[in-house]
Formats: structure tokens, C-alpha cells, sequence
């Protein structure tokens, strides 16, 4: 006979640097978690079914959907939001990108964006300008575009490069 | 050209010169959306706050017979199930009739189904509970005694005799129709040289904003008084309509807009479900939560642009356009749209039609007829880009029926400076324009003359290639004469109040809403210019009903051509009593001080005397060291509308370079040029970024999105996996350029520019595609053009040359 399945769970993982432990809901998924419960709102949610990238979130140094991931499989796990990385300094070069060419109207797929092209810069390799668009495919936005996310995304890989002195291509 | 250095009213420097008018300035407002700092109705909780979930309607058309929430209402975390019935009770229907429009008929809309449904997805129960979650979980369990009837979705359809009827009291499904008839039509199609023609279809769309809608209705029963968060595009208009459907004193309706994921007209729209939530709030006392998810978003925001359109042209032995005729037929959903009309794609489309050629026989119509869909609504371009596309698919086929470059066509064609201003026959009043300056810029832009030599070239080789070009006409900033006679109590008109801070900063109220546009960093800049600040010294408040000028808020190309107008009066209005406050400090005259770089400076010597901070401090705090019958005066509320202006008047011309894969059907996106005429750019980093972004959106419509209907009205592809919308990797490098004709009537002379780039868009989609498949014999007549229906138009052009057609 098999065991009922439980509708709460504990959970305990790192967020944005700090331990964090709660019993939840266990159909909870990530997203809502880390808005909900934590009140780390800048994750976003515009479809709940994977498509959008609003929800994008970073699981021991990988970009997921928050919407796709049950907040159970983070458990034990580090997880980074926009907010986090964006005091830590992560995002500084990126978000000075963004500004300055108006890469952000709404805001709503911003978080997921930049965390998305967090990753795109952090790769081995420097991507071209269709490479670029490629990578960011799974980031919904509606108000720009993309001609001016992809502008900046390119000046920050360049920037980044002149930095580190190049990369492989 | 209206020369502000040269408007005795304006002072000098202010709107030319070095100023931060014309500057790429970025967004201030932007600062907290990179940081993940962006404050969504999603993201606001008040205590003791509700989270609402619908049970909607599964039937396209079906009476609504018993409700059993017994078990729903059983469901722990359930606090209320709340039907229809008794929302009906505290809530008047609402109404989408356009007073102005004789014959427009619709029937009253309860803002949840009482008795029957009208259109899978229409709301009827509501259940209120701790989480979301366990109120969709309780919404499940809901019983309801549903009796189908036959449902119609195709407009045609739902004109025959023996359609079902949507609204009994109508009689028929027809809301409306409108006939032009200008001058001598048949005499001029009859005595053409050649004649084109050619029909269209336009499935139905939605504009997807990445944010839902959603809201946060507060009410407070010891006030009698409510609080509404709003994801909305006007403050004001959702305050009004709270009001009078709810019953509650304007005056005690406070609406808020925080940061909006997006508009593009969809939350400028009228939604029983949001109303209706605020009318719960009413009757259970408690702030109520309402976000919509994305799969019911899709049955539930407003759809648009679902048209059936046959179009010809006549023109002479010359290639000079004598006539035109456009029939078009325009589905509208279940009900008519409060406030908002549906009927204007329609309108817009009839009017429209052919604006910038010169031509005077002209025959239209347009019939817009209910259907079990949801509400049709204003959607970024409303019914400009079915003008557009008619007119430009039927020059094209003209030109090519006369062995006439297409540019050239144009060009002969386009009225010229000396005819402004004018009217078209379709009814559209043009004051200023700029046809032929956009198109030498266009096709200086794109090597038009390479691309026709390189699509030339490679025709012969099997490759093919299209070049569309698509003029339009933009109505901007519409005026009091436009919404006025149709009683819709929309205002076409906005406040703004510049106050000095004692620090000698500015803070600055507007009326205008901003959902990422940038209308609130132009609004800065026009005061920062205005005051000799700079931009960051502006503080802007906005999209508050309770502690801004009422006004329009920001929809349909206006926050700046009208905001910006209000926010130039009040700080010229400001900057006199300031420098009568410096005058008076100093001992000066005030006619010979100016402001630059935060001080107060003499105009002749050139030399400060006093800083703004100086002069806020005296204001403020030192009015004992004022003559004693001194008034200071450092706040100031100014307001602008266009009393008789129906419209400021913009145009634009794009051109594409695509090319046709006709094994596949696919269209790759080779090239996008925009030259776009808007008036005075405030801010060109703000303007060039709408006009792309318009762009991709008329391309998706072009391109990708379709929303598709079974026969019985279940939407078949409600989520984001299935309605396709452009990503990064298939869209363009989009050039843009300008042509700047200032608006006459006002001094800052900006027009809108918001819808610009998908009016465009569209129609250069449909004339490019048109101009790949025309050496092959084709031709396009069905958007969105999926791969499958490329290919149907492929195989219709060598099904008709096998058969010697």
C-alpha cells in the first residue's frame, strides 16, 4: 500500500546567499515560492507554462524556469534571484547596457533577461550578434523588440572581453 | 514650420538651443525595473486581502441554469463563492454603445453571466479563498447546470438568417454599419484604365502583454469609499466607471496604476471581470486580489483585428488613382466595449483607406457583427493598418499592372505639400504630412534601387525575394471632438502640477500614465528645459487618481503630444512666478532674469545671482523678508486639450526585404526600415525604441499570431506554446529614421508615435510577401502568413497555370 502523499513540506535552501527554511504547500512551485513566501517579487510570472522566461531564476549557477521547478526540487539547493544578484553586483554592466539604450520599457521580462544574458556572458565563448538572439529566444518580451536587449547584451560581451583580454570564439 | 524660438510666448533656449529637449535621455523610472524592483499589482498585498478566482464559462453560448457551490464553498481556505446573481445586485451592467454613431446597438452586459453566456471564457462564479491556488481547487468543484446553444464565430456566419442570435433584443447580430459614398465610384471604376483588386482576411489577435491583467479592490465599508490597484493604462477612466456602475461618489473611488507589464491598449479597455471584482470587494468588505493567468487571459482580454476586407482600385492610363472601394466586415466579440466602442477598427479602416493619395470617388463599408468570442477591443494601430495594408496591396498590384516601379507609383500618387490641408474622401482630415520626404528617406535607407536590382538577380536563380513598402497615415492625440459627441466620458484632455521644492528641485504631477513607453522621462525633460534644471532634478508622480489632475492617462499615441503640451504651460507658468520671487529676493526685474543650470540668472549681464534652492528657501520659509502684498506661488497646475483638433496628424512609410522559402513556406526577415514622422521628438531614444518595438508586434501580427476557433467557439490554442509571438531570433535589425513636421497647434509640437510601428509593419508584411510571390503567380490574402497558408497561395498559383488560368 502506498503512503499518502503528503500536502506539506519543509524545505531548506540557500536564497540569494541566506539559509532559508519553510514548511510549505507541496505543489508550490518555485516562483511562487520565492515571491509568496519570501516576498522576493522581481521574479515574475506571464505564463506558468514554461514559455515566457519571466519567471527565470538561478539554481546552483544555472538559469530554470521558477515556474517549472517545485519549490521541493530546490531544496538543499542555491538559489539566485534578480535581487540578489543585482546587489551583489553581478548584473552592474549588463543593467548600465540596458539603461542606457532603453533595453527596459515595462520591466516585466527585464529580470529574466538579464539573468539569461548573465549566463550568455559568463559561457566559454563569444557568441555573434545571431548567436546572441538565439540564446535569448526563450525570453518573452513585448515592448522592445529586442533590437535594443541584443545591443546591449553585444556592448557588454564586448566590454567583458576587452576586460579579459578575449576569449575562444 | 512652427518655430518655437520664435513664439513670442516661449522663452528663448527653451524648446532649442541647448536643452534636454531632443536628448536621449534614459529612463529614470527604469532604474528599479533592472534591480527587480518593479512594484506589479502581482506584487501588493494588503492585510486581510482575498485572492479571487473565476469559474468561466466553458460554452461559447449557453443558458446558465442552477449553481450548486455546496462542496466549493466546503473547501477549507474558502471564504466566499459569490455568482453572478449577486454581483448583478451592487453592479449595473455595463454598456458599449457609441452615442455618435446612430444605429450602433449592443445589449447590456452584466460584468459576471446571470442568465446566459455569450463566450467561452465569460466569468460566472467567483470564489474568493486564502491562496489562489484553493480558490481554482474550490472554482472545480462548482456545479453548473449548462444548457449549449448554437454558437456563431465567423462574422458572415453570424449575418445569415438563420445565425443564432447573440442578444435577442437585437433581433440580428448586426451592431452597426456605416456607408461612404464620395463622389462618382461606378463612374470612375467604369471608366478606369485598369482596374485592381484584391480580398483580405485578418484572423483574430490579442495583444499579449507580458503582464497579466489584474487588480487589487479595496473597499472600505466604514468609508463607503474604495481603493483600486489597477494594472491599467487610465487611472481616471477606471475611476469613473467604478463610480457610476457601483454607485459609490467619484469622489470616494481612488484608483491607482503601479508599474503596468504592458499595455498596448489592452488595459485601456473595458473588463467585466475587473469590475466585477471591485463590486465583490463592495460586498464582502475585504481588499480582493484578482491576477489573471495567462491560459485565461486568453479567453478573457479583449481580441481584435478579426476582418474580412475586399478592396479595388481604378486607375488611369497615367497610373494616377481615380477611384477606390473597400468592403469590410468586422467580427466584434459578444458585446460592444464600454467606453471604448469596438466599432472603431471598422471606422478607422473606411476612413482611412487611401489617406495620403490623392483620388476623390470612393465606396466603402463596414458592417460589425457580434459573435460568441470575447469582446473586441483597441489594440496597438485599432483599425489603421487595415487601411493601410488595402491601400498598399492594391498600389503595388497597380503599379505592377502598369509595369510601374512601385515607388514611383507612390510617389505620382501622394498628395502633396501645397494640398495640406485635406480631407480624404473617406472622411479623414490630414493638416500636415510628410509622404514623399519619408519615402526619399526610406529609399535612400535601404538601397531600394540594390535590393530591386539584387531581387531582379536572384529571381533568375530560384531564390525569392520581396520588397514591401507601406505609407501610413497615424490619427494621434485625439481630441474632445472625436470622444465628446459620443458621450463616453473619456477625457482627451491632461493636467500637470509643477511644484518648486523648498531644496529647489522640481516635482512634477502629471496625468499621464507610463507602462514603459518613456512619456515620463519626455515629461521631465519638457520641465527640466523649461526651468533650466537638469532631467534628474525632476521628480515625476503620476498614475494616482486621488493626487494627480484628472485626465486620459497614456493609450492611443498621446502622453507626450498632450501630456507634454500640459506639463510646457505649467512650467512656464512656474518659471514666471519664480522669476517674480527672484525678482522680488533680489530686487530686480523679473523681465530681464532667466533660469539656467539651477540658478536664477541676469539675461544681459549673464551673471547668477541666485540659486533655485536659495529662492525655495526664501519661498518657503523666509516670507517675512517679502514686500507684505507678495504672493508666493510655487506650485502650479496648468491643462491641455485641443478643443476642436480631432487628431494631430503623423504619417510614416516602412519598407521590408524579405524572402519566400517555397519549399517550406517559411519568410525570412532580411531587412526593416521605418521613417516616421511624429512632430518635435522629445526624446529620440524613447521614440525609436516605440517604433521597434510597434514593428515586432506588427510583424508577429503579420507573421505569427492567430487566434483559432472550432466552429462550436472553443479557442483551440490558448496558451503560449500555441499562440506564436516573436522571439529574438526571427525578428529584424530595424532601421529607424525621421522626418520632423512640428504640430501647428501647439508649441512643443509633438505628435504620437506609439502606434506607428505596428500601423507599418503590418501593412509592409503584406506588400512585401505579395511582391515575392507575385513573379510566380501568386498572391497572400490570409493573415497571419503561417508557412501552410504560403504554400496553399503556391499551390493555387500552379493549380491555375496547369490549368491555363
Amino acid at each position: 500500500m502506498s503512503a499518502e502523499p503528503q500536502s506539506m513540506i519543509d524545505v531548506t535552501m540557500t536564497v540569494n546567499g541566506e539559509a532559508v527554511q519553510r514548511r510549505v504547500a507541496a505543489r508550490l512551485h518555485l516562483a511562487d515560492f520565492l515571491r509568496e513566501e519570501l516576498g522576493l517579487t522581481g521574479t515574475h510570472l506571464g505564463c506558468e507554462h514554461g514559455v515566457c522566461g519571466a519567471c527565470s531564476v538561478v539554481i546552483d549557477g544555472d538559469v530554470v524556469r521558477g515556474c517549472l521547478t517545485l519549490v521541493a526540487q530546490a531544496d538543499g539547493h542555491q538559489v539566485d534571484t534578480i535581487e540578489g544578484l543585482s546587489e551583489a553586483g553581478a548584473l552592474a554592466d549588463l543593467q548600465a547596457e540596458f539603461l542606457a539604450r532603453n533595453a527596459a520599457q515595462c520591466g516585466f521580462c527585464t529580470s529574466g533577461m538579464l539573468l539569461t544574458a548573465h549566463e550568455l556572458l559568463a559561457g566559454p565563448h563569444t557568441l555573434s550578434r545571431a548567436e546572441i538572439r538565439e540564446f535569448m529566444s526563450g525570453n518573452f518580451c513585448r515592448c522592445t523588440g529586442y533590437q535594443a536587449i541584443i545591443d546591449a547584451i553585444e556592448a557588454a560581451q564586448k566590454a567583458s572581453q576587452k576586460k579579459q583580454g578575449g576569449k575562444d570564439v | 514650420m512652427s518655430d518655437g524660438s520664435s513664439d513670442p510666448t516661449l522663452p528663448a533656449g527653451i524648446l532649442d538651443g541647448d536643452t534636454a529637449i531632443g536628448k536621449r535621455v534614459p529612463r529614470e523610472s527604469a532604474k528599479r525595473l533592472v534591480a527587480g524592483r518593479g512594484r506589479y499589482v502581482g506584487d501588493i498585498s494588503l492585510p486581510r486581502m482575498l485572492h479571487l478566482a473565476f469559474l468561466r464559462s466553458p460554452y461559447a453560448h449557453a443558458i446558465i441554469g442552477d449553481i450548486d457551490i455546496s462542496a466549493a464553498a466546503a473547501v477549507p481556505g474558502v471564504t466566499h463563492v459569490i455568482t453572478g446573481r449577486q454581483v448583478a445586485e451592487v453592479c449595473a451592467p455595463l454598456m458599449g454603445v457609441a452615442h455618435h454613431r446612430p444605429g450602433h446597438r449592443s445589449a447590456p452586459q452584466h460584468v459576471m453571466a446571470v442568465e446566459k453566456t455569450c463566450w467561452q471564457g465569460e466569468p460566472v462564479v467567483a470564489v474568493l479563498a486564502e491562496s489562489r491556488a484553493i480558490a481554482e481547487d474550490a472554482a472545480e468543484l462548482i456545479e453548473v447546470d449548462w444548457q449549449d446553444l448554437p454558437a456563431v464565430v465567423d462574422a458572415a456566419d453570424a449575418l445569415s438568417p438563420d445565425a443564432p442570435v447573440l442578444h435577442a433584443e437585437m433581433g440580428d447580430n448586426l451592431a452597426f454599419q456605416f456607408d461612404v459614398d464620395t463622389g462618382d465610384a461606378d463612374a470612375a471604376f467604369a471608366a478606369a484604365h485598369t482596374v485592381v483588386e484584391h480580398d483580405f482576411r485578418f484572423d483574430s489577435q490579442t495583444p499579449l502583454t507580458l503582464e497579466p491583467r489584474g487588480l487589487i479592490a479595496d473597499f472600505d465599508p466604514s468609508t463607503g469609499g474604495i481603493t483600486v490597484h489597477h494594472s491599467g493604462q487610465s487611472p481616471f477612466q477606471m475611476q469613473d466607471i467604478l463610480s457610476e456602475n457601483l454607485g459609490i461618489p467619484e469622489h470616494r473611488v481612488r484608483v491607482i496604476c503601479p508599474d503596468v507589464g504592458g499595455g498596448f491598449g489592452l488595459k485601456v479597455n473595458v473588463y467585466g471581470d475587473e469590475i466585477a471584482v471591485a463590486a465583490i470587494s463592495k460586498i464582502v468588505g475585504r481588499p480582493v486580489r484578482f491576477l489573471a493567468d495567462r491560459l485565461e487571459s486568453f479567453v478573457s482580454d479583449i481580441h481584435a483585428r478579426d476582418h474580412v476586407v475586399t478592396a479595388r482600385m481604378a486607375v488611369d492610363a497615367d497610373g494616377a488613382i481615380t477611384a477606390m472601394e473597400m468592403d469590410d466586415l468586422a467580427a466584434l466579440g459578444a458585446y460592444g466595449m464600454a467606453r471604448r466602442f469596438s466599432v472603431a477598427e471598422g471606422m478607422m479602416a473606411v476612413t482611412m483607406m487611401g489617406a495620403p493619395y490623392r483620388f476623390e470617388n470612393y465606396r466603402a463599408r463596414t458592417r460589425n457583427v457580434y459573435v460568441n468570442k470575447p469582446l473586441v477591443g483597441v489594440y496597438r494601430g485599432v483599425g489603421m493598418p487595415f487601411a493601410c495594408v488595402a491601400q498598399e496591396v492594391l498600389a503595388d498590384k497597380a503599379a505592377a499592372a502598369l509595369d510601374m516601379d512601385p515607388v514611383a507609383f507612390r510617389r505620382q500618387n501622394y498628395r502633396r505639400l501645397d494640398e495640406l490641408p485635406y480631407t480624404s474622401p473617406g472622411g479623414a482630415k490630414v493638416d500636415t504630412a510628410s509622404f514623399a520626404a519619408c519615402l526619399d528617406k526610406l529609399t535612400a535607407a535601404m538601397d531600394y534601387d540594390h535590393l530591386r536590382a539584387e531581387q531582379a538577380e536572384l529571381c533568375g536563380q530560384g531564390v525569392w525575394r520581396g520588397i514591401g513598402i507601406a505609407t501610413f497615415i497615424e490619427q494621434t492625440a485625439y481630441g474632445p471632438p472625436y470622444y465628446g459627441p459620443s458621450l463616453a466620458r473619456i477625457s482627451v484632455q491632461d493636467g500637470c502640477t509643477v511644484k518648486l521644492e523648498p531644496s529647489g528641485k522640481v516635482r512634477c504631477i502629471t496625468s499621464i500614465t507610463d507602462q514603459g513607453q518613456g512619456t515620463w522621462t519626455g515629461i521631465a525633460q519638457v520641465v527640466a528645459s523649461s526651468l533650466g534644471i537638469p532631467v534628474d532634478d525632476v521628480e515625476i508622480h503620476a498614475g494616482d487618481s486621488a493626487t494627480t489632475p484628472f485626465g486620459g492617462g497614456a493609450w492611443a499615441s498621446r502622453g507626450m503630444a498632450i501630456g507634454g503640451e500640459a506639463a510646457l504651460k505649467a512650467s512656464l507658468a512656474l518659471r514666471a512666478n519664480i522669476l517674480a520671487l527672484a525678482g522680488a529676493i533680489t530686487q530686480a526685474d523679473p523681465a530681464k532674469l532667466a533660469l539656467r543650470a539651477g540658478e536664477v540668472v541676469n539675461m544681459e549681464t549673464g551673471m547668477a545671482s541666485i540659486s533655485l534652492a536659495e529662492v525655495g528657501r526664501v519661498g518657503y520659509f523666509r516670507q517675512d523678508t517679502l514686500p507684505g502684498d507678495f504672493d508666493v506661488e510655487l506650485t502650479v497646475t496648468h491643462n491641455h486639450a485641443h478643443n476642436h483638433q480631432l487628431y494631430y496628424t503623423a504619417n510614416g512609410v516602412q519598407g521590408a526585404y524579405v524572402e519566400v522559402d517555397i519549399e517550406t513556406g517559411f519568410i525570412r526577415l532580411l531587412g526593416h526600415w521605418a521613417v516616421d514622422d511624429c512632430g518635435r521628438i522629445i526624446n529620440p531614444l524613447m521614440v525609436d525604441e516605440q517604433v521597434r518595438g510597434g514593428v515586432v508586434q506588427g510583424l508577429g501580427a503579420a507573421l505569427f499570431e492567430q487566434c483559432l476557433y472550432s466552429e462550436d467557439g472553443q479557442l483551440q490554442n490558448g496558451t503560449m506554446a500555441d499562440y506564436l509571438a516573436p522571439m529574438a531570433a526571427e525578428m529584424p535589425d530595424i532601421v529607424v529614421e525621421h522626418v520632423e513636421t512640428p504640430e501647428a497647434s501647439t508649441r512643443l509640437g509633438a505628435k504620437g508615435v506609439g502606434e506607428a510601428g505596428t500601423i507599418g509593419a503590418i501593412g509592409v508584411m503584406w506588400s512585401a510577401v505579395n511582391d515575392a510571390l507575385r513573379p510566380l503567380g501568386a498572391s497572400i490574402h490570409h493573415q497571419p502568413f503561417t508557412p501552410e497558408r504560403v504554400l496553399d497561395a503556391l499551390d493555387r498559383a500552379n493549380a491555375g497555370s496547369e490549368n491555363g488560368t
